[in-house]
């Protein structure tokens, strides 16, 4: 699979399900097991992206340190209700200021 | 959800907010595509049409840990259903018809959804949602290509730290989930621990899909105890 077929495919793909969403008959949630499931599923996907993206470099795990602990602090701000904005850049300015004086 | 929202807080205001926001994380993307191989082309493509960050993300760090494109595609497709169930919340909240509601369906995403939501009627709904959607798809899409474009010249992104906005991203996503109940944390859990476990070992692209498998456990162990109710959505 070559390159623009991924995000042709990925993009085209991601607008069609939007499509279905907003067009869809009700009936679609009314079996509790799919709704559930569907409920459920970015929970997990989303918590494995966190943990690849933190930890992992290719195939291999790794600890980078300024980048643990911007995500570190990236929670703090989340559980101290930060705007979206002031989450972000937390967790830049973590990760920038700690190789900045050479840690990691 | 990813807004803290004041009851009064007039949804122009959020959406603006909101949008702007984004738009940083638009920053993110566009040099996480470019350093994981995408053409500043394929990463607009890919932000004009799919319009969803996670997905883009996913894709692209599949791509960047040399793994499966199928496989990234894939993941990529499983995170944007997120976007369906919005949809059919959205499509009675908004109550658009015809071409409006054409128009409406690109702009369905964890933001514009946030936010139409929190609101108190329809019309501060459609306005809310309205708002974020458009802030949020040209800060995305410019910033996309700033991102983009300026890898090229910057020598080492990781010195400015955007490497660490995209785990932020999820994170800042998944938060009120987490906050919701056990159910959500002890899924989460196991998404992260079935994903680090297989990535030494499994393509790029397929440790996410099996943390599905987490999400799986749930459902059916939640149907086998009927009278339990669930976490809510």
């Amino acid at each position: 699979m070559s390159m623009w077929i991924a995000v042709l495919v990925t993009g085209v793909g991601c607008l069609l399900l939007k499509v279905v969403g907003m067009t869809a008959p009700r009936r679609l949630l009314d079996n509790p097991r799919i709704a559930d499931f569907a409920t459920i599923v970015p929970v997990a996907l989303l918590a494995a992206l966190i943990g690849l993206e933190t930890f992992t470099s290719g195939q291999s795990l790794t600890v980078d340190v300024p980048r643990v602990a911007a995500v570190a602090a990236a929670a703090v701000a989340l559980a101290l209700r930060a705007p979206f904005l002031v989450v972000l850049l937390v967790a830049a300015a973590t990760a920038a200021g700690l190789r900045a004086v050479g840690v990691g | 959800m990813i807004v803290s929202q004041r009851a009064w807080a007039p949804p122009v205001r959020d959406g603006l907010g909101v949008g702007v926001a984004a738009g940083f994380a638009g920053l993110a993307f566009g040099t996480s595509a470019v350093t994981a191989g995408l053409s500043v082309a394929q990463a607009s493509v890919l932000s004009v049409l799919a319009f969803t960050g996670a997905s883009q993300f996913a894709l692209v760090g599949v791509i960047a840990g040399g793994g499966n494109l199928a496989a990234g595609v894939v993941g990529a497709m499983l995170l944007g259903a997120r976007n369906t169930l919005y949809g059919l919340r959205l499509a009675d909240v908004l109550g658009w018809r015809g071409t409006r509601k054409i128009v409406a369906t690109h702009g369905v995403i964890d933001e514009s959804t946030a936010v139409a939501l929190a609101q108190r009627d329809r019309d501060d709904a459609r306005l809310g949602f309205a708002t974020t959607a458009v802030t949020t798809f040209v800060c995305w899409n410019v910033t996309t290509v700033v991102g983009a474009v300026a890898t090229g010249h910057v020598g080492d992104i990781s010195a400015l730290g955007l490497d660490a906005v995209v785990p932020a991203v999820f994170l800042a996503l998944l938060w009120s989930r987490l906050r919701h109940g056990g159910r959500e944390r002890w899924v989460a859990l196991g998404g992260v621990a079935i994903a680090l476990a297989t990535t030494t070992f499994l393509p790029a692209g397929v440790p996410v899909l099996c943390a599905a498998i987490a999400a799986l456990v749930a459902t059916l162990a939640a149907s086998t105890r009927p009278t339990e109710t669930s976490g809510g959505t």
